[in-house]
């Protein structure tokens, strides 16, 4: 259960671990918006800079980011082999049938292999650095407006809080389950597809139960401790906009107006 | 005896869609800074005593005074600031995402202003000696860890009642006798009421009072010495007796002749030491 990088959240006391989760969620999105303004060398040139200085500042092993990309790396291949193979203009190199190599269909190739790697950087940046709990403060002052409209923010991050601090605990208790099923002979990840399904069943359902027991539990624990719904709590955990974060958001700023003005129209 | 801080009569109560009653006619009083043992085997309605105290069940019948005021629906949120609570299972107890944020949770319910929540969240830490772990996550915690900050977060609350309901039985015996030395100390030196719930025979054997609940009924409420000297009863009413309880019966069996009245162990090692000297 350890391999997943997905979500991990490596702890650290670098320059961006400690810029403030909303400006990093915010900065985040922004630059996966802003990769699609980049249309020539320069500019991808800019972005790879920006993208491993950030890298470097977060002082998180490079190894990290390689893993990031390893799970989507077939999915970039066949992007990348399809744009080689498929887009027509400029120098024709090479042609069979509706196949060919162009000197355009090389650099649009290059170009959303740039893209895929820069974003999956960026991304695995954002939860390596950002503790889980971070993610969903931000989320939650993020989505004050919101509350204009009766959305019901403050429920939405409790829940989301409660459910990631008991993702470690489930996984825990998946394991046990799995272990006490395997040891009266359950069969997990053997035979065809249906049997496997079938194996599923004999851990899911006590899963169900138990976190059912689980929620009544936590429940009357939260209760007993006088939480009455989100009307006039306090808050302990806040985070502070900082000047690392002006300075983050101006960067990224500048960089989009670097590139607008790079950009072959 | 001063004025009572929890005051019960008459109490019945009884789960939905069941016949049976799981507590009949309960009467009881606990004083300001006792500390009362309930006991009584699985099933029994120690728990849920505990949970129609805090207002988490609402009793059929009978009032339940704490702190001079009856508990109702209305008087109900009050009430609870004065009562703290530690349940079984420490894992499914733990709100916060780490430590410092799960005793404060309470604290945030009440709307106690973030300054103020600093202060009390440290010194609560300090006094259950869980400062180190601030930081830590549940899934890094031992269960006994778990529990003290559990009791952290009851302390935090500054309540004058504290109900442990069965908080120990998870625990290894290590994790226990901190926690119960733990409780000590607060019951001691801070003044808090403390109403342990429990299985655990020498947990029920420090507390000043015990009162033993059987199928709903409460059956006896006594010093430990006058229930422990039920021995043998205490055993078919599904319940163990003390260490000290247990090596009279195994004096007795070889014809020894062992006193009657209840002996702590202290008190025992005395007789022991007596009896062999007299020979």
């Amino acid at each position: 259960m350890n391999k997943v990088i997905l979500g991990r959240y490596i702890p650290g006391e670098s320059v961006v671990h400690r810029l403030d989760p909303r400006s990093k969620l915010i900065l985040s999105f922004f630059f996966i918006i802003v990769i699609f303004l980049a249309n020539n060398w320069q500019s991808y040139t800019l972005l790879f800079l920006l993208t491993l200085s950030c890298v470097l500042l977060s002082k998180v092993n490079f190894g990290f980011f390689l893993k990031g990309v390893r799970p989507l790396i077939w999915l970039i291949l066949f992007t990348v082999l399809l744009q080689i193979f498929f887009a027509r203009g400029g120098t024709v190199y090479w042609q069979w049938g509706p196949l060919s190599l162009t000197s355009l269909g090389i650099i649009n190739g290059s170009y959303v292999f740039c893209r895929f790697v820069l974003i999956i950087f960026m991304s695995t940046l954002l939860t390596l650095t950002t503790a889980p709990l971070e993610i969903s403060d931000a989320l939650e002052s993020l989505m004050g407006p919101l509350k204009k409209f009766k959305v019901p923010v403050y429920e939405i991050s409790l829940m989301l809080s409660i459910a990631l601090r008991f993702v470690p605990t489930l996984m825990d208790e998946t394991e046990k389950i799995m272990n006490a099923q395997r040891s009266r002979g359950v069969n997990f990840g053997e035979g065809n597809i249906v049997k496997q399904i079938k194996a599923v069943v004999p851990l899911l359902i006590p899963l169900f139960v138990s976190s059912f027991n689980r929620a009544e539990d936590l429940a009357t624990a939260m209760e007993a401790r006088g939480y009455r719904g989100g009307e006039g709590r306090t808050k302990y955990r806040i985070h502070f906009w900082k000047r690392n974060d002006t300075l983050a958001c101006i960067l990224f700023g500048l960089t989009m107006i670097v590139l607008l003005y790079l950009r072959n129209w | 005896m001063q004025e009572p801080i929890i005051e019960i009569s008459d109490l019945s109560f009884a789960y939905p869609q069941q016949q049976k009653k799981a507590l009949s006619h309960i009467n009881l009083k606990v004083a300001a800074g006792e500390w009362l043992a309930v006991i009584g085997h699985n099933g029994s309605g120690k728990s849920t005593l505990a949970k129609l105290i805090d207002g988490l069940l609402t009793p059929q019948s009978g009032t339940i005074r704490v702190a001079g005021t009856e508990l109702t629906p209305t008087t109900l949120w009050d009430i609870r600031k004065n009562i703290g609570m530690v349940f079984q299972n420490p894992d499914n107890q733990f709100v916060g995402a780490n430590v410092e944020e799960d005793v404060a949770f309470g604290l945030e319910n009440q709307g106690v202003p973030r300054n103020e929540m600093l202060k009390r969240v440290k010194k609560a830490l300090v006094s259950v000696g869980m400062l180190n772990f601030a930081q830590h996550e549940p899934a890094r915690l031992s269960g006994g860890q778990k529990q003290r900050v559990a009791l952290a977060g009851v302390i935090a609350l500054q309540p004058r009642i504290i109900i442990m309901d069965e908080a120990t039985s998870m625990l290894d015996p290590e994790g226990r006798r901190d926690i119960i030395q733990l409780l000590k100390s607060l019951n001691k030196e801070k003044g808090f009421t403390v109403i342990s719930i429990t299985h655990d025979i020498e947990e029920a054997s420090l507390a000043q009072r015990v009162v033993v609940i059987d199928d709903g009924t409460l059956v006896q409420n006594d010093k430990p010495a006058k229930v422990f000297q039920r021995g043998t009863a205490l055993i078919e009413s599904g319940l163990d007796i003390p260490f000290s309880e247990k090596l009279k019966n195994e004096l007795k069996s070889y014809r020894i002749a062992v006193p009657q009245e209840y002996l702590t162990e202290k008190g025992m090692v005395d007789w022991l030491c007596q009896f062999i000297s007299k020979k």
